[in-house]
Order: C-alpha cells, then sequence, then structure tokens
C-alpha cells in the first residue's frame, strides 16, 4: 500500500484527536454491572487492578437490576458482544453455560484457591460440575429480630424458629400505634422479589413448583396453605400497604426501627448493623429462616456471580480479572478499606475460618448455615426435575415467575383467601408450560 | 382550479416529500420489523428454538387473562383521566380569568406541575405523599386521628389516574386559560346588564367558547394517556395483581420481564390498532367542533 489515501489518514487523525488520552491501555474490558453496594464497591477498588496491569483499562455499565437483566440477556441471546465481564445471578449461569453462551472456566491461577469455593455455591454456577462463572457474593435468606422488643415482651427468639412461632411473635409485638410492625416481608411483586421468599415457605410447607412431569403445582394442599399463611400473617401483622414492598423498602422499616422480624437476605445484615444507616445497629438479633414441615428449601441461596460471555474478543483478559475480582485478595482488600465485616460473605470457606471475621460479624454463623442448608440439586422434600432453591433454572422461570408474584401481590392485597387465585394462576402457568413444550 | 394555483400546489408537494418519506421510513421498519417479529415463536431466553409461529401469538396474547383486564384499566384510565382535567380545567381556569392581585403568580403555579418528568412526580407523590407509613398524607390522617390510607395497595388506580390528572390538569388549564382570554368581553357585559347570572353567563357563552379547546384537549391528551406507563412503572409495576396494568405495562411485562419477542410484538400491533380505533372514534365525535369555524 504505498497509495495515499486520504480518507483513512484524515480518520486516523481525528481519532486522535478524540482518543481518550489512554493510548497505552491494550485491551478496553466493558463490565456490566448491578448497582449494588457490594458491585458500587468493586467499581472503587479496581484501581488497584488497573495499577498492577496498566495495559487494561476498564469500562463500567452500572444499572439497575431489571435494567442490567433486559440489556444483557438481549445481549447474549442476540449474539451482540457489547460486553466482556456480566454480573449474572445464579439463575442465568447454569442457562447460559449450557448454551455455550459463556466460557467455561478452568485453567484459573495458582493463587485462585477454587476449592475454597463454598460447594453450594458452586454447584448453582456449574453445569456438570463445569464451572460458568465465579461468585462475587452469596446470600441466604435469615430472620432478623429486634432484641430490644423481644426483651421487653419477655420473648426468646429460637435459634431454628418454626413459621407458627414466628407467627405468635408478630401477634405480641404487633403495635401499629406506636408504628411498630409485627413482621416485614416481601410484598412486591417480581420473580427475584416476593417469589423468593414466597417460594422458601412453600418449600418448607412440603410444596414444589412441578412435578417430576413438569406439571405445576399451585392448586396442591401445600402451596394453598403456605400462599395462604403468608398473605394472612404479613396482611394482619405486618406494615400498612405491605404489596408494594421488596427488599429495598423494608429495609428502609427496619432501619427505622419500624419492624419487630423481618425475613429476608442476609447481605443485609451488614446495612441492618450499620450505625450510619440504620437506627437499631446495635440491637437487632439474627436467627435462621422460620421452618414448617420440613427445613429443606427453607431458606433461599441466591449468588451474584461474574462470567465472561462466549462473544467476547478478551476472554482471557477478562477472566483475568474476574479471577481477581472474586479471590481471596480481594476479600482482604475490602477489609483493609471498609472494615473486616464488609468482606464478601458467603462466598469462600476460607472467610468462616477466619476467626477474627467470625468476631467481628455477628450475622456470619447464621449467613453460613443458611448457604450450607440450600441444596440446590435437591431443594424440595419431594423430587422435582429442576434445579435451584426458590426458582427453576429453566428459561421460561421468569415470565412464570412474574406472573405469580403479580397474582399473589394481588392476594395480598386483596387480604382475601388465594384459593381462586391460585387456581386461576396454575391454569396459566400450565399454559406456559404448554407452549414451551413441557408438557402436552 | 387556475394553473397557477396547480403549480404552487405540486411545488409544496415537491418541498414537503423529503420530510413526510422521512416520516415514513422512521415509522415503516420498525412497523415491519414488528409485524415480523409477531409471527415468529421468539423468547430471548432461548433464542436457538426459532420458528414460524403464524397467528398463534395473536390468540396466545389475546386470549390471556390479562389482555381483557388490561383494555379495562386503559380505558378506565383514560377516561378518569380526561373526566377530571376538562371538568376542573375549566372551573379553575374561569376562576383564575377573574381580575386579581398575584394572578400571574397564580397560574404560573397552575401550569409548572407540567414540567415535571413523570417519573420524578410519581416517585414525588410515591415516597413523599402517598406513603401509608411515612407520607404527608398518612401524617395528616393521624393527626385528626384516622388510619391512613394504603393508596397503593387498596386504591391502586385511583392513585394512579390522581398522579396522572396532577401531571395533565396545567395541559388543560393552559389551553383554556388563553382561550378565555379570547372571550368577547363586550357580549359578557351586555349579558351581565340584562341580568344574567354568573351562572347563565357560565353555561350559555364561556362554555360554547370552550367547545373547540376541550375538542383539542380530549385528543390530545387521549393520545398520550393510552400510552401511560412512566408513572404505573415507578409506583405500583402493574400491580396489586394486575390492578393497574394497562395495555402499554403488559406488553412491557411480556417484552423485558418475560422476554418473550413474539408475543410482545403480536401485543404492540394489537396496542396500535387500539389506539388508532380510538383515535378515529374521537375524530367522528370532537372532530366537527374543530372544523366547523
Amino acid at each position: 500500500m504505498k497509495t495515499f489515501h486520504p480518507a483513512p489518514t484524515a480518520l486516523v487523525g481525528v481519532g486522535l484527536l478524540l482518543g481518550s488520552g489512554s493510548a497505552l491501555a491494550a485491551t478496553t474490558l466493558t463490565i456490566g454491572t448491578v448497582n449494588n453496594g457490594d458491585m458500587i464497591r468493586m467499581q472503587a477498588l479496581a484501581k488497584t487492578y488497573t495499577e498492577q496491569h496498566p495495559d487494561v483499562e476498564l469500562k463500567w455499565v452500572v444499572l439497575e437490576e431489571n435494567t442490567l437483566r433486559q440489556r444483557l440477556t438481549t445481549d447474549i441471546s442476540t449474539g451482540g458482544g457489547q460486553f466482556d465481564v456480566m454480573t449474572i445471578g445464579a439463575y442465568e449461569a447454569p442457562m447460559w453455560g449450557r448454551k455455550n453462551w459463556l466460557m467455561p472456566l478452568e485453567k484459573f491461577t495458582p493463587t485462585y484457591a477454587v476449592d475454597d469455593l463454598m460447594p453450594n455455591v458452586r454447584k448453582q454456577l456449574s453445569v456438570e460440575g463445569k464451572l460458568f462463572a465465579l461468585p462475587f457474593y452469596s446470600e441466604g435468606s435469615i430472620t432478623y429480630y429486634r432484641t430490644d422488643l423481644f426483651a421487653a415482651k419477655g420473648l426468646k427468639m429460637p435459634d431454628e424458629p418454626t413459621w407458627e412461632q414466628v407467627r405468635g411473635f408478630a401477634e405480641k409485638l404487633h403495635d401499629p400505634s406506636k408504628s411498630v410492625y409485627g413482621i416485614c416481608l416481601r410484598g412486591k411483586a417480581g420473580w427475584g422479589e416476593n417469589m423468593a421468599l414466597v417460594s422458601t415457605v412453600v418449600n418448607t410447607y412440603g410444596g414444589r413448583w412441578f412435578d417430576e412431569q413438569w406439571k405445576p403445582q399451585l392448586t396442591t394442599p401445600e402451596w394453598t396453605q403456605a400462599v395462604n399463611f403468608y398473605v394472612d400473617l404479613l396482611g394482619k401483622f405486618g406494615p400498612p400497604g405491605p404489596s408494594s414492598n421488596g427488599f429495598n423498602e423494608n429495609l428502609t422499616l427496619f432501619n427505622a426501627g419500624k419492624c419487630a422480624m423481618w425475613v429476608d437476605a442476609s447481605v443485609a445484615g451488614a446495612f441492618v448493623t450499620d450505625k450510619s444507616q440504620s437506627q437499631v445497629p446495635d440491637k437487632v438479633g439474627f436467627a435462621k429462616a422460620p421452618r414448617a414441615v420440613t427445613p429443606k428449601g427453607s431458606s433461599w441461596l441466591w449468588t451474584w456471580a461474574l462470567a465472561v460471555p462466549s462473544s467476547s474478543k478478551q476472554q482471557q483478559a477478562a477472566f483475568d480479572f474476574i479471577q481477581w475480582a472474586t479471590s481471596k485478595e480481594y476479600g482482604a482488600l475490602v477489609a483493609k478499606k471498609y472494615g473486616i465485616s464488609a468482606m464478601p460473605p458467603g462466598t469462600r470457606l476460607s472467610t468462616y475460618a477466619n476467626a477474627e471475621y467470625m468476631k467481628a460479624t455477628p450475622f456470619a454463623r447464621v449467613t453460613q448455615e443458611a448457604i450450607q442448608t440450600a441444596n440446590p440439586d435437591s431443594p424440595t422434600l419431594k423430587a422435582v426435575p429442576y434445579t435451584g432453591v426458590q426458582f427453576a433454572t429453566i428459561p421460561e422461570f421468569q415470565a412464570i415467575g412474574t406472573l405469580v408474584g403479580k397474582g399473589i401481590s394481588g392476594a395480598l392485597a386483596s387480604g382475601a383467601k388465594a384459593d381462586a387465585e391460585l387456581k386461576s394462576l396454575n391454569s396459566q402457568v400450565e399454559r406456559t408450560m404448554k407452549r414451551a413444550g413441557y408438557i402436552k | 382550479m387556475s394553473e397557477v394555483a396547480r403549480e404552487s400546489r405540486r411545488a409544496g408537494r415537491l418541498t414537503a416529500s423529503p420530510a413526510i418519506l422521512l416520516l415514513l421510513v422512521w415509522m415503516i421498519v420498525p412497523l415491519a420489523m414488528t409485524l415480523y417479529f409477531s409471527t415468529q415463536n421468539y423468547v430471548l431466553l432461548d433464542p436457538d428454538n426459532r420458528s414460524f409461529a403464524g397467528l398463534e401469538n395473536f390468540s396466545y396474547f389475546l386470549s390471556s387473562d390479562s389482555f381483557l383486564n388490561s383494555l379495562w384499566v386503559t380505558l378506565k384510565l383514560v377516561g378518569s383521566v380526561l373526566a377530571i382535567t376538562v371538568v376542573l380545567g375549566v372551573l379553575i381556569s374561569v376562576l383564575v380569568d377573574a381580575q386579581f392581585p398575584g394572578q400571574g403568580v397564580v397560574r404560573m403555579m397552575l401550569i409548572s406541575p407540567f414540567f415535571i418528568m413523570p417519573t420524578v412526580s410519581a416517585l414525588v407523590w410515591k415516597n413523599l405523599l402517598m406513603n401509608p407509613v411515612s407520607g404527608l398524607f398518612a401524617w395528616l390522617f393521624q393527626l385528626v386521628g384516622l388510619t391512613p390510607i394504603n393508596w397503593f395497595s387498596d386504591w391502586p388506580l385511583l392513585s394512579v389516574v390522581t398522579i396522572v390528572s396532577w401531571e395533565w390538569l396545567p395541559f388543560a388549564i393552559l389551553i383554556f386559560v388563553t382561550s378565555l382570554q379570547s372571550m368577547d368581553q363586550e357580549q359578557k357585559e351586555a349579558a351581565q346588564m340584562d341580568g344574567a347570572t354568573p351562572v347563565s353567563v357560565f353555561r350559555y357563552l364561556t362554555l360554547p367558547h370552550l367547545a373547540r379547546p376541550i375538542a383539542v384537549v380530549v385528543m390530545v391528551e387521549a393520545i398520550f394517556l393510552l400510552n401511560i406507563f412512566a408513572e404505573i412503572f415507578t409506583t405500583t409495576s402493574g400491580g396489586p395483581g394486575d390492578a393497574t396494568t394497562n395495555v402499554p405495562y403488559l406488553v412491557y411485562t411480556q417484552a423485558l420481564l418475560e422476554f418473550d419477542v413474539g408475543t410482545a410484538s403480536a401485543g404492540g400491533l394489537v396496542a396500535v390498532v387500539l389506539a388508532n380505533v380510538v383515535a378515529a372514534v374521537l375524530l367522528k365525535v370532537f372532530g366537527k367542533s374543530l372544523t366547523q369555524a
């Protein structure tokens, strides 16, 4: 090419003018992540990584959970290739891995200690023993309660409460005139909002989403009993308007001292004990998630993980970054900067073997037990054809969970018995499953 | 028609055609894509199983329980907001039409809600005013010893209607106030001298004068209100149950919460047809008063 082409040269000139001064960066990694506290922290700490790797530049796309899921799903399923690192949940990881949309993760750096990952968490992110994403943090569901209110009424929360006991406590502690409500639970519709909790209630009452032939089970006595119990408990002893409360709304209520009890994600332990945002940081007790007929599936298991899509052009560099962000060193970095209790919870055995962490973190033991009891491969009392504790790892579940979540939040708002609603939901779920070809 | 007039019309068409063409392309391409997707079995979470579905998506969408409900919700929402904004708009406009000190400021305040983004005003209503625990209304209720209302769980659609009406009332007032300023004052004075009461002045002079602006407000608002989304998304997310799921929100649910592109496209087309039906009906009813001088 000896001839002079004016156009490309001109373009190069413009490129130089517009260049962001990152002439050194050989690789730019685009990272799609969710706007949770821990991820925002990762963004801040990533400076350490880029100092060690001057040839890597990180571009962050930080979005709210639903929006992120929309962006990532459309990108990966249409082969868009906009992202090098994706923050995905335990629901997507095995499904996308099975479709070969994600890079299988092998050949770890020697210091990564992959066997240090919690077995159940690892299961959640693997297909047939092959890892497709690395856990950033994990959560189970646990019971939060106000030690001062319990003491004032002479009540004692057992380590492993039953739902009936919880109902009894809620009844005694419910005092709307003082703006203290017996129990706060998720009521906001969504497969990751109210259905996370409702599924665990159904599980512990012995229910399941589908039987072995994929027939939806929403009309079974277990479902009816569990949903009616939940609607009654939250309607009678919950805050006003519970059908619009999700995780964040309940956290606000609990931190403002308005909930005597709250069953939700263990990750909230760090927030309710944080003096800068909670008004009751030293008055919180922790117990296991309530159970009924069976402990199986009484606590949910959710993991936020980092994965590398197959469509990325820089898989190796991306793989290196996600190993750093889920490593022991990263945990130590968080501990140094934000305090030891702020370490990413639920992912590594070594975190829970660390005496200092266990001493400084009052909810550590409960979190660890919640994660150890939630087995995604055998989530329910009766056998099921799916994996996952509070969700089924099939592509149709997102639609089904959304639909059922809406119906149950409607039942909660109306305060009536949910039998008729469950019947209608069951036929709608059947419709979806027939259309997808699971049942004839 | 004279030669000159024909010439100038041709020139007019010629000069306008690029813009019209651009608009056409702008509309046709997405519409064609939607039409194509609506005939496909296409779920984003399972894109490998893509196949031709014929009209199955349409029958699936139209036969779902949610569809009829969303249609009903849409009509209730549009109808009530129209009624509220027109009636209150006319009354308030007549009120601020009279001379009084501070009139300019009051008018400015009346118009201002229109400049607030829908998402923002919905959030303000949801968290600062209607929240049953920490909202202003709850506090006022408690002051006088009443139990606060759970707006969004007990009266979901009413709450959404309230918010949307508050947003659109300024638009109605803006149109009505400007049109009242063009009212014939001499006629009004003559009527008053003949002993007409304020009520009959309003009934026989003001209302007929406002007929056209009312038609404009109804037409414009109806087109926008059929697509209300942000207020529902930020306050109730279509719930509880599907008490506040209108047609646009239902389509959103299928496209972006269930990732069912086929059904969502079919639903989108159904929504387009609906909007056109409503517009045609409105034109029939109100169009006359717009064209009659």
